[in-house]
Order: structure tokens, then C-alpha cells, then sequence
């Protein structure tokens, strides 16, 4: 065996060659720039090591912001996401007609740009000289004050950041759990029947068990790509997210490299970091929770 | 586990304590239950199985499944199907696959309901309530276990589902999912989980889930094909000791002659949605009503000729082999069963010996016929009365009662004796 070794290594080479020049490399590079003070990219000098970095950024009212803006996201909308998710997959399981057609319609966000969707959303809740925007239409229609989504109160941008990202990721989810749903066997259902198990009961005891795997994978996929919004808040709130105050932990890594403020590779590398730490440790509990409550 | 290390003793009392709980006329119970509870209690004696244990009428039950495309014909699994299954015994439910005995089982569950006809347990008539009123206990032929669930948690499980005053304590639950692990012998596993049983145990697990809420009627769909041969063997004993001890009336479907022959009281042989001869298993096969009936019971099949019947004579091809007293025909079928060939020096019906088969006991003779329908024929002698192979050719007397003549068109009985 060990003779043909160098076998098993030629065939790895290719995803080794390039894991390691586009992965290993810059995520060793981000964590040295981290610690390297008052780094140029340009001249590639710097003037001392340590903590500063990460001290700065954690005293930067910018990225405090981000932190607060991105846990509120990924708070609500992970669970209100995953729950509406099982709710449209269990209707679709149980209805016979038009069952493709629901399919179809529910999995199109997925398959549209995110910019598009972006448009749309501006549609329905900004402010124009020309009109309010739909959702303002119906707010004043039922008797309610205006709002300003885009630009005005805090709760407001929230919310919309919250319903577009919900709206976004929830075609994959049902995807996922309808397929899910439609893998448990026939004969647990059938058990059941036998046992007069009422509806409820038959989801709680045995169909969420069975297909508890697949909800985490969706609760932990959900957790990481929630804490890497970024796209999402700039196609409605625009490039500048600090002054709308709906900057995320990666838009401000990204304005922190590229911005109109940027150039400090150091402070992005050392958020980048802090976001790594806080996704590590979440997927972390996540996965010990999982493995607790789907041993079988 | 095997069943050989436990002895299969069964908490009588306790077990009864369960069923009395179940029974509507009380004050008859409390009479019986001073018996029950006295530890003298005879072992044999069934008193307090007639209150539980139900006859299933099944009065023209058809079941018909529309057809796929919208021109083609319905499929008609279950064809107009009519029995009085006794209480308290052992059905096996016997047929090819296809046959409609799995359709039968789920319109008796209530899974599936019957496009005519009706069922009743006893005096009820559960032709359209769902199956958790009609006290059926299922055992799938998979098991179903919940497999995120220990094996106590499985067998709870039904009891859990109880509404109102049928809603036992949690001490009683717990008493009565132990009591049926016993019962079935799987009580030192209540903690495992499915996956972590053998094939034999999860079945048990399965009885036991069945059995908990006491049902009426007990149902297995194919509750051996998915055990190996050995445990086969130790499990439709088991089976039929459980159905013994708790003396609920047990359907269960099978395509397998032998297990439904072994332990059935009675089997009911179907094809095609009908149902082709109802009886006690040594009656089925001595007396079976047509050719498909007979060539379906027995191992090794039953040997087919092609013969006729002439001045009172019966014969394959040129031998003359029985005398008889049924009316010339030209052409019927003969079928003779393994065991009814004598080996006799100049017996009627002449073959040309190909192989002997030695199986300890007794030898299988194979040979060849010209009028035989199947190429080869197969008969079961004594070991000590085995032909040479050498000597070519052998020569068979045939016993009467062992050979059965069919119409060869409609594969009907024709009945006759002989001379």
C-alpha cells in the first residue's frame, strides 16, 4: 500500500494546487494582516504588531452597527424562514392538484436576480415624488400613516431588510423539506392511522423527528449565509450602508477594503476574523444541538 | 435474543387485568377477574378470551382501484369476497403476490376502504369507521418502527393517543407496554432503539405495538419475509404461541404455503381478487377445489400429466393407472401429489429414472414421462425402498387418494373414486 501513495497525491494535487493558493493562502494572509498595524497594500509595510486592529474596529460605532444590524437578521429570519418553509412544504405535501404548479411558483426567488428582486422591492415600499410606494398605498387605504421604508425610521428598514431576506432564501428551504417531507415512509403514517394518532401529534412525534436532519442542515446553512448578507441590503438601501445605517459585518469588510473610506486591509482582515469567531462558535452549538436530538 | 433463553411464561393475571379494561360488560368481568387473580388459575383455560376475541364477517367485499389511463379497466384486487373468519383463531391469508391478500388486510385495517361491501367484527359494522375505532392492531411487514424512538417509547406510543376516560394512567401505560414486551419476550430491551435490534426483535417490537392497545383483531402483513430462514422457523412459532396466549383473532398474510400451513387454524387461498378455497390447512391440501389450488400448496409441487378417461379407465399417456368410476373424457389433467407414488415392480405408469435426491429421510425420485406436463416428475419415497439409477427406468402404483383429476380447460375438480 504505502508504494502507491504517491498515487493517492497525484490525484489530490489539482484540489490541493488550488484550495491551497484560493483558500489556504489568503485566509493565512487575512489572519496575519490582522495583527499587522498600520499595513499599506501599496508600499506592503506596516509599523507594528498586536491587537489594535481588533480594538479599533470593536470600538468603531460603524461596525457595532453591523453587528447589531446582522444578528437582528439572522434572529428573525432564520426561524420565521425555516417555520414558513415547513408550513408551505407541509401544504404541498398535502394537496394533490396543482401541486406542481405551487412548486414552481414558490421556487421562482430562487432563480431570480437578486438585483431584479431588489426592484421590485423598491416598488413595493419606496417613497417616490410620484407615489409612496404599494405597501403605502395599502397601510393609508386601511385607514394607517405613510411610512418611509427606505429611509426612514430604523424598525422600518429592518423590516424590509427582514422580509426581503426571508422572501429570498425560503425557495431553497422548501425545496429541501418538501423533498424531505415526501421521503418518510408511507407506513409510519399508516402506523398512525392505526393508532388514531391525531394530526398534530403525527407531526410533532414523527414527521418533524424524521426530517429533523434536513431542518438543521437548513438552520445551520441559514445561520452562516445569513451572517454573509451583503447583496441583499444593497440592492434596496444602495452602496452607502453606513449612512443608511443598514451596514452589515461584510459590508463593512468590503467598505473597509474598497469603500469610499477604505483601504485598511488590516481593519477589514480583523473584522473578517471576528466575523469567522462568531460564525464558528454559532455553527458550533448548532451542531451540538443537532446531533443531541437526531441520534437514530 | 433468542426465544430458547426466556421461558415464554406470561403474567396471566396482569395481562387479563389489561383486557378487562377494555370490556364494556363489567359486572361479568368481576365475577371472572376472582378467577384471575387466584394464582391457581389453570394455564389452559381460556375464559376471558371470549370477551376480546371477535369474529370478522367479510359480506361481498370488493375493492376496485381505477385504472391508470383512462381508457384501461379497473383493477379489481379484491372480488366479491365473503367469509365468516371464527373468533380467537389463526388466519392465514395464502396467494401469490398480487393476489389481493394485502388489499384484503388493509380493507379489514380500514387503511383502504371497500368500493362494495361490508366488514364486520362481531355484530359491528366498521364498514366506514377509520381505523383507530375499529380496535385493529397492524404489524407491517417492515415494522415501522418510529426509529427515533426506544423500543418502550414505540409501544407506548398507541397508548399515548388514547383521549378521554380510555386514557390510562402513566403508571398503567407503562405497566401495559411492559406487559406486552413480555408477552413477546423483548422486556430487557425497552431502552435499544430500532436500528439497534436485530431483524427478529424489531418484529416483536412490532407484535408488541400491535398488541398494547388490546385490539379486537390482530393483523401481519407478511410478518416472515424479511427474517432469515432459522429465525423463520422460531418466529411463526412464536407467532403462533402469542396468538395462542392472547387469543385475539389473527389474520395474516403470507405467500409462502408452508409458514401459512404450519401455524394457520384456517388458511383462505386467493388469486387474481378471488378467493379459491377456504379451509383447515390438512383439508386444502388433501381436498384442494381446482388445479391452481393444488399446484399452490405443497413443496415439491404437485406432478401434472396429461391424461384421459376410458371404459372406466384412467390413463397417462399409454398406462393405464387407476380404475375409476367417472364418465369418459377426452382429455383432462391429472395431478399426483409427491408422496402418492409407490415404487412396485410392474406398477402401472412406467418412467424413465433420471436422478435419485437423497434427503435422510426419504428419497426424491426424479424421472420423466412423456405425458407429463412439467418436464421432470418429482416423488417422495422411503429411503429404504430407493431405485437403482442404473436400471434406467421405474415403475410407480399410484395411491387414489393422492391423485386428483382437473377439467383441463377450467382447471376445475372433477371428483371421483377409485375401483
Amino acid at each position: 500500500m504505502q508504494k502507491k501513495n504517491w498515487k493517492a497525491w497525484l490525484y489530490l494535487l489539482p484540489a490541493i494546487a488550488f484550495l491551497s493558493v484560493f483558500m489556504v493562502y489568503p485566509l493565512i494572509d487575512v489572519f496575519v494582516y490582522s495583527f499587522e498595524e498600520g499595513y499599506n497594500s501599496a508600499s506592503q509595510t506596516f509599523w507594528g504588531t498586536g491587537l489594535y486592529n481588533y480594538s479599533y474596529v470593536l470600538h468603531d460605532p460603524y461596525f457595532l452597527q453591523a453587528v447589531k444590524n446582522t444578528f437582528i437578521l439572522v434572529i428573525i429570519t432564520v426561524p420565521v424562514s425555516t417555520g414558513l418553509a415547513l408550513l408551505i412544504s407541509l401544504g404541498l405535501n398535502s394537496i394533490r392538484r396543482l401541486r406542481d404548479f405551487f412548486q414552481t411558483v414558490f421556487f421562482l426567488p430562487y432563480v431570480t436576480n437578486t438585483l431584479a428582486v431588489g426592484m421590485v422591492f423598491m416598488i413595493l415600499f419606496k417613497k417616490t415624488p410620484y407615489s409612496d410606494g404599494l405597501i403605502n398605498l395599502l397601510i393609508r387605504f386601511f385607514g394607517g400613516q405613510s411610512v418611509d421604508f427606505i429611509d426612514g425610521p430604523y424598525w422600518a428598514k429592518i423590516l424590509v431588510m427582514c422580509i426581503y431576506t426571508v422572501w429570498v432564501v425560503m425557495p431553497f428551504k422548501i425545496l429541501i423539506l418538501t423533498s424531505a417531507l415526501a421521503s418518510v415512509p408511507q407506513d409510519y403514517y399508516n402506523a398512525a392511522r392505526i393508532d388514531g394518532t391525531p394530526p398534530f401529534r403525527i407531526f410533532t412525534r414523527i414527521t418533524l423527528p424524521m426530517i429533523a436532519p434536513m431542518v438543521f442542515y437548513l438552520v445551520i446553512t441559514g445561520f452562516i449565509g445569513a451572517f454573509k448578507a451583503y447583496s441583499d441590503e444593497v440592492a434596496i438601501f444602495g452602496t452607502n450602508l453606513n449612512a443608511a445605517g443598514m451596514n452589515t459585518i461584510v459590508g463593512y469588510v468590503y467598505d473597509m477594503l474598497y469603500g469610499d473610506s477604505g483601504g485598511y486591509p488590516s481593519y477589514a482582515s480583523a473584522a473578517a476574523l471576528i466575523l469567522f469567531a462568531i460564525v464558528l462558535t454559532i455553527t458550533v452549538i448548532n451542531l451540538m444541538i443537532s446531533r443531541k436530538s437526531t441520534q437514530f | 435474543m433468542s426465544s430458547d433463553i426466556v421461558t415464554p411464561i406470561l403474567k396471566r393475571e396482569s395481562f387479563s387485568d389489561i383486557i378487562s379494561l377494555t370490556v364494556s360488560k363489567k359486572t361479568d368481568r368481576q365475577m371472572i377477574k376472582g378467577h384471575i387473580y387466584d394464582p391457581g388459575y389453570g394455564l389452559e383455560s381460556d375464559d376471558w378470551k371470549r370477551d376480546t376475541a371477535m369474529k370478522v364477517v367479510l359480506d361481498h367485499l370488493t375493492k376496485r382501484f381505477p385504472s391508470r389511463s383512462k381508457k384501461g379497466e379497473d383493477v379489481i384486487a379484491v372480488n366479491d369476497f365473503t367469509f365468516e373468519i371464527p373468533d380467537g383463531q389463526l388466519i392465514g391469508l395464502l396467494g401469490p403476490s398480487g393476489c389481493g391478500k394485502s388489499t384484503t388486510l388493509n380493507l379489514i385495517s380500514g387503511l383502504e376502504t371497500p368500493t362494495e361491501g361490508r366488514i364486520y367484527f362481531g355484530e359491528d359494522d366498521v364498514t366506514h369507521l377509520p381505523p383507530e375505532n375499529r380496535g385493529v392492531g397492524l404489524v407491517f411487514q417492515n415494522y415501522a418502527l418510529y426509529p427515533h424512538m426506544t423500543v418502550l417509547q414505540n409501544i407506548l406510543f398507541p397508548l399515548q393517543n388514547l383521549k378521554g376516560e380510555a386514557r390510562p394512567s402513566k403508571e398503567d401505560m407503562r405497566r401495559r407496554a411492559e406487559e406486552a414486551a413480555r408477552l413477546v419476550q423483548i422486556d430487557m430491551l425497552l431502552d435499544r432503539r430500532p436500528s439497534e435490534l436485530s431483524g427478529g426483535q424489531q418484529q416483536r417490537v412490532a407484535i408488541a405495538r400491535a398488541l398494547v392497545k388490546t385490539p379486537r383483531v390482530l393483523l401481519l402483513d407478511e410478518p416472515l419475509s424479511n427474517l432469515d430462514a432459522r429465525l423463520r422457523l422460531q418466529t411463526r412459532e412464536e407467532i403462533r404461541r402469542i396468538q395462542r396466549e392472547t387469543g385475539v383473532t389473527t389474520i395474516f398474510v403470507t405467500h409462502d404455503q408452508e409458514e401459512a400451513m404450519s401455524i394457520s387454524d384456517l388458511i383462505i387461498v386467493m388469486k387474481d381478487g378471488f378467493v379459491h378455497q377456504i379451509g383447515k390447512p390438512q383439508t386444502v391440501y388433501d381436498e384442494p377445489c381446482n388445479l391452481f389450488v393444488a399446484t399452490f400448496l405443497g413443496t415439491p409441487q404437485i406432478n401434472l400429466f396429461e391424461g384421459r378417461v376410458e371404459n372406466g379407465r384412467l390413463y397417462i399417456g399409454q398406462d393405464a393407472v387407476l380404475k375409476v368410476d367417472c364418465a369418459d373424457r377426452e382429455k383432462l389433467t391429472v395431478g399426483i401429489r409427491p408422496e402418492g407414488f409407490v415404487l412396485q415392480e410392474n406398477g402401472p405408469l412406467c418412467c424413465a429414472l433420471q436422478a435419485v435426491e437423497v434427503m435422510g429421510r426419504d428419497h426424491s425420485v426424479v424421472s420423466t414421462h412423456p405425458a407429463a406436463i412439467s418436464k421432470t416428475i418429482r416423488s417422495i419415497i422411503p429411503s429404504e425402498e430407493s431405485p437403482h439409477v442404473k436400471s434406467g427406468s421405474v415403475r410407480f402404483r399410484l395411491k387414489p387418494f393422492k391423485t386428483y383429476l382437473f377439467d383441463a380447460g377450467t382447471g376445475e375438480r372433477i371428483p371421483f373414486s377409485a375401483l
